[in-house]
């Protein structure tokens, strides 16, 4: 028996060239760390990217890895599963190759729920080509391509994902590798396509845009840490929580104790609701919490795996394959 | 004159035949494909050499009786050597006035026109741009015309199944079946028992057209026909012996990756996205999944060929098809291909262009496509379909070529060889060379660069292989790590690797042959592609009249036969017959500095014989 995994085999003798203090690098440890953890062997696994900061990941784990063309990692790795469903394979993308020029691709991945972990990092920006905006960049983003501010609205990645059908929706920080790891096995364990938003800071082209998120001083009144079976609650006191309004039919942020407020009045966190997945998506400060953790969670079956049921079916019910047969199907005759 | 022009001129006075074109014509709901495919079916088995062309419209359902609207079937059966679906028409068979104007051009002096008379509205008539009723004004007086009332007896014969006015209707195209069935003596059997098949469910409906059929048949027997019109005898044609099939081009394709597959040992992952006229192949190949072979219908056509790149990558063969305006979808991913060295067979099933241009249409504009239609360096193996069913050897050839030297492969073919048909001679399986993939497996001092010294074709390491755990990518690869490299003469030294792996292709393929005539003198036709039959008739009418010309045909476009330039300079004269406005013309030109001549069509028909015929007279006159 073989002597297990440790994070020095996940990584590679590259050289890693993000800019110095980027939010990838944290990333690229939490894998580090996490992969050994599940305990597969090395070779089943395979990281695919398409173009950008992000994309250069699969360079540096030492596992099979396809850096390939702009948006299109979840098209590839759609082909990799249904040539070998056993492989456990991974997309790592950004906002602008995910949702801009890959947004379709992105689209039908979650729709047709192909097994895979796809891991979107979102800091707001087009670094590798020196700072454009993105389409998640807020609006007002001044960038080289916007000088006087972005006036397109931004798209939400979670909202996004769930409208196209995506089983499973979660969110993390680079920065937090506990949180991040225990996504990261949720996303891993989950059958089909999993969608996990990772806030990534890009320290030169839109430095700081998730302090409020980040930071320890603003952090816990900043994001509220989804649990599931568990109140909303946030704060530094745990103090404050969301409240869904009925008249409205829309989410509100309560103190405890204030005007009458208690624990029974606060929203707990159910992740097979697809509905309040979806409120939960679209809430953003500065007037809510940003939500991280599993936003939604199904049990469906995933595409690859109904592909081969399918075929398994078919095989069963007809002669096995025999090339001579299927050229002489249909019609012949013979010519004396 | 030509020989079908000749033939059909015989037909007005003999019943013995060495050929005839039928033309079935109607609306595009009026069932002529089923008609053609039936008549072709039960001509097959009569045993007749043959060859089909449907050519339908765009719209799926035109407005009833619009000229736009009219789907024709051709079929060209005879005695001897048939490569074409024939030039002119000797019978048509037109369902309603806009199938008679928008056909009767193409009819010969003389020919048979069968018509439904209840067809012929004042509404019908205006619709289709006739001022009178042409069945009445003597304007057909140059050809035979049958006009029958078959809507009226359609619905007679279906009266006891209980059919709507509207399903009755339905059956006419099997009435006028079973009278050319008559007229040709053809077997009913096939059609009734395909019939009783296709309407399993629907008894009524199956017996109302079996009764159809009976009832065309019977009006030929039984009425006193026009004098002229009788039954006509086309013998049977001395073909090899052998085990025969009728085949489209795209089930021939079909099927030949199939077997390029299992000769090449490996999986197959078939991604594509709809497009006309390249679905079929897509259709056919998801039907057959008692074969390794997994088909994917992707959201586009960078989806589809990226999926087929993943699936590679992941140590299956990955293929993927279309129709020009996909393929330049394609493009960058296919580089892609290239840079990392997967292997990939990209199907291209030429139509009219640019842009949607003739979606039903056939042409071979893609050329150029196909060869330099990519960034950067990228040279690949293309290679063309000349036939129906030459397209089984094509695709087995194309994944020979992908797998052994791990590169995208184009096979061209297109929209006249996808829909059209011919007898096939069916090959023994056994009897093809396998040429089995082996992948990596070999740990030590693996690097993903390596290749083979002789083929230069890169290491194939599927993920699953403990210790081969590497990375690739479209950034330019180290020469001998395969890590990322930025170098200036790495990158030199790696483009000019490329270039030479595929020129090298060049020893592996067969020498160019003459495929009829001499090996050098006066004049060369030279042909790529589903001109093949044209050609080959064209140049026989010309070699019996003693003209020196020979046939050459090209299937390896890219890199092609190393003897090729020498073969050409053979002869004094170079026509090119193509469907683009002279493509091959140029390339051959600028590689073997040769002058020739073009002969150009970009109507969205297939070329005629007589065209080409009259091209190689003209040539042969202004040199002699």
């Amino acid at each position: 028996m073989n002597a297990p995994l440790t994070m020095k085999d996940y990584e590679t003798d590259q050289e890693v060239r993000w800019c110095p203090g980027c939010g990838d690098y944290a990333i690229l440890k939490t894998l580090h760390k996490f992969m050994p953890t599940l305990g597969l062997p090395r070779e089943n696994s395979v990281f695919i990217s398409g173009i950008g900061c992000s994309s250069r990941f699969p360079y540096y784990m030492n596992t099979y890895g396809f850096h390939t063309i702009h948006g299109r990692a979840p098209s590839l790795a759609t082909g990799v599963k249904l040539a070998n469903p056993e492989l456990d394979v991974w997309v790592v993308t950004g906002d602008g190759d995910g949702l801009s020029i890959g947004g379709n691709h992105m689209l039908h991945v979650l729709r047709r729920n192909v097994d895979l972990q796809i891991l979107l990092f979102n800091n707001e920006i087009y670094g590798l080509t020196k700072g454009q905006y993105s389409p998640t960049s807020k609006v007002g983003t001044r960038s080289p391509s916007t000088p006087d501010g972005s006036v397109d609205r931004p798209l939400d990645p979670c909202s996004f994902a769930l409208g196209a059908g995506a089983q499973f929706v979660a969110r993390s920080i680079d920065t937090e590798m506990k949180h991040l790891t225990e996504m990261l096995g949720r996303s891993h364990s989950h059958k089909g396509a999993s969608f996990l938003e990772i806030l990534q800071n890009c320290p030169v082209y839109n430095d700081g845009i998730f302090e409020q998120v980040k930071n320890k001083k603003t952090a816990a009144d900043s994001r509220v840490v989804l649990q599931n079976g568990e109140p909303m609650l946030f704060g530094k006191e745990l103090d404050k929580g969301i409240r869904l309004n009925t008249s409205l039919l829309q989410l509100e942020v309560v103190t405890l104790g204030e005007e009458g407020v208690t624990l029974a009045d606060i929203l707990v966190h159910d992740e097979s609701n697809k509905v309040l997945a979806q409120m939960l998506a679209g809430m953003h400060g500065p007037d809510f919490p940003e939500p991280v953790g599993v936003i939604f969670c199904a049990d469906v079956s995933g595409y690859i795996e109904d592909v081969y049921a399918q075929r398994i079916k078919v095989r069963e019910a007809r002669p096995p394959a025999d090339m001579n047969a299927l050229l002489r199907s249909g019609h012949t005759w013979q010519v004396e | 004159m030509s020989v079908v022009e000749e033939v059909s001129v015989a037909a007005a006075q003999a019943r013995m035949l060495e050929g005839v074109v039928v033309r079935f014509a109607g609306d595009s709901g009026d069932g002529m494909q089923l008609t053609g495919n039936n008549f072709t079916e039960a001509t097959a088995l009569y045993g007749n050499d043959l060859a089909t062309f449907p050519d339908f419209p765009a719209e799926i359902r035109a407005p009833a009786g619009a000229t736009f609207g009219v789907s024709a079937f051709q079929i060209y059966f005879g005695s001897d050597d048939v490569t074409t679906a024939g030039d002119a028409v000797d019978v048509l068979v037109a369902m309603n006035p806009a199938a008679l104007i928008t056909n009767l051009k193409d009819l010969v002096d003389g020919g048979l026109i069968v018509v439904d008379a209840d067809a012929f509205t004042d509404k019908n008539m205006q619709r289709a741009g006739y001022k009178a009723n042409p069945l009445e004004d003597g304007s057909l007086d140059a050809y035979r015309l049958l006009s029958i009332d078959i809507s009226k007896r359609v619905l007679d014969t279906v009266k006891p199944f209980g059919l709507s006015h509207k399903f009755g209707l339905r059956c006419k195209n099997m009435w006028t079946l079973g009278l050319t069935m008559w007229l040709f003596d053809r077997s009913r059997d096939a059609a009734i028992a395909g019939l009783r098949k296709k309407f399993a469910k629907m008894p009524d409906i199956a017996e109302a057209n079996v009764a159809a059929i009976n009832a065309g048949h019977a009006f030929g027997e039984t009425t006193e026909l026009p004098a002229g019109i009788e039954i006509y005898k086309v013998p049977r044609a001395q073909v090899p012996p052998g085990l025969y099939r009728n085949i489209t081009g795209s089930e021939a394709l079909a099927y030949g990756l199939l077997a390029g597959g299992q000769l090449a040992e490996l999986p197959i992952v078939f991604a594509s996205y709809p497009i006309t006229p390249a679905s079929s192949l897509l259709h056919t190949l998801s039907g057959q999944k008692h074969f390794e072979v997994v088909t994917f219908q992707a959201e586009d056509e960078i989806a589809a060929v990226c999926a087929a790149i993943g699936a590679s990558f992941a140590g299956s063969l990955g293929i993927t098809s279309s129709s020009g305006p996909g393929i330049s979808l394609k493009a960058e991913a296919i580089s892609l291909a290239c840079a990392v060295e997967l292997p990939l067979v990209i199907v291209n099933t030429q139509r009219g262009g640019p842009s949607t241009g003739l979606p039903t249409k056939t042409e071979q504009s893609d050329l150029f496509q196909a060869i330099y239609g990519r960034h950067a360096d990228t040279p690949l193996p293309v290679i063309a379909t000349s036939t129906c069913s030459d397209c089984f050897d094509v695709a087995i050839e194309a994944v020979r070529l992908a797998t052994k030297y791990r590169t995208p492969v184009i096979i061209l073919s297109d929209g006249y060889l996808a829909n059209a048909s011919e007898p096939w001679q069916l090959p023994d399986f056994n009897d093809y060379e396998g040429f089995p993939v082996v992948h990596a497996t070999e740990v030590e001092g693996f690097s993903p660069a390596d290749r083979d010294p002789d083929t230069l074709a890169r290491v194939w390491a599927k993920p699953g292989t403990p210790g081969l755990e590497h990375r690739i990518g479209g950034i330019e690869r180290d020469a001998v790590t395969g890590d990322i490299s930025y170098d200036a003469e790495n990158h030199q030294k790696m483009t000019l690797m490329r270039q030479a792996k595929i020129d090298g292709i060049a020893r592996d393929i067969p020498l160019q042959t003459v495929d009829q005539g001499n090996t050098t003198g006066k004049l060369a036709v030279v042909g790529w592609g589903s001109t093949y039959g044209v050609i080959h008739q064209a140049v026989k009418r010309a070699r019996q009249l003693n003209m020196d010309v020979s046939h050459i045909h090209i299937r390896y476009m890219w890199p092609m036969p190393a003897n090729l330039g020498e073969l050409l300079k053979g002869f004094d004269e170079v026509l090119i017959p193509e469907m683009n406005t002279g493509q091959l013309i140029d390339i051959l030109r600028a590689e073997y500095v040769i002058d020739a001549k073009g002969l150009s069509k970009v109507s969205g028909q297939p070329f005629k014989i007589r065209e080409i015929e009259a091209a190689i007279k003209a040539q042969m006159e202004s040199k002699s």
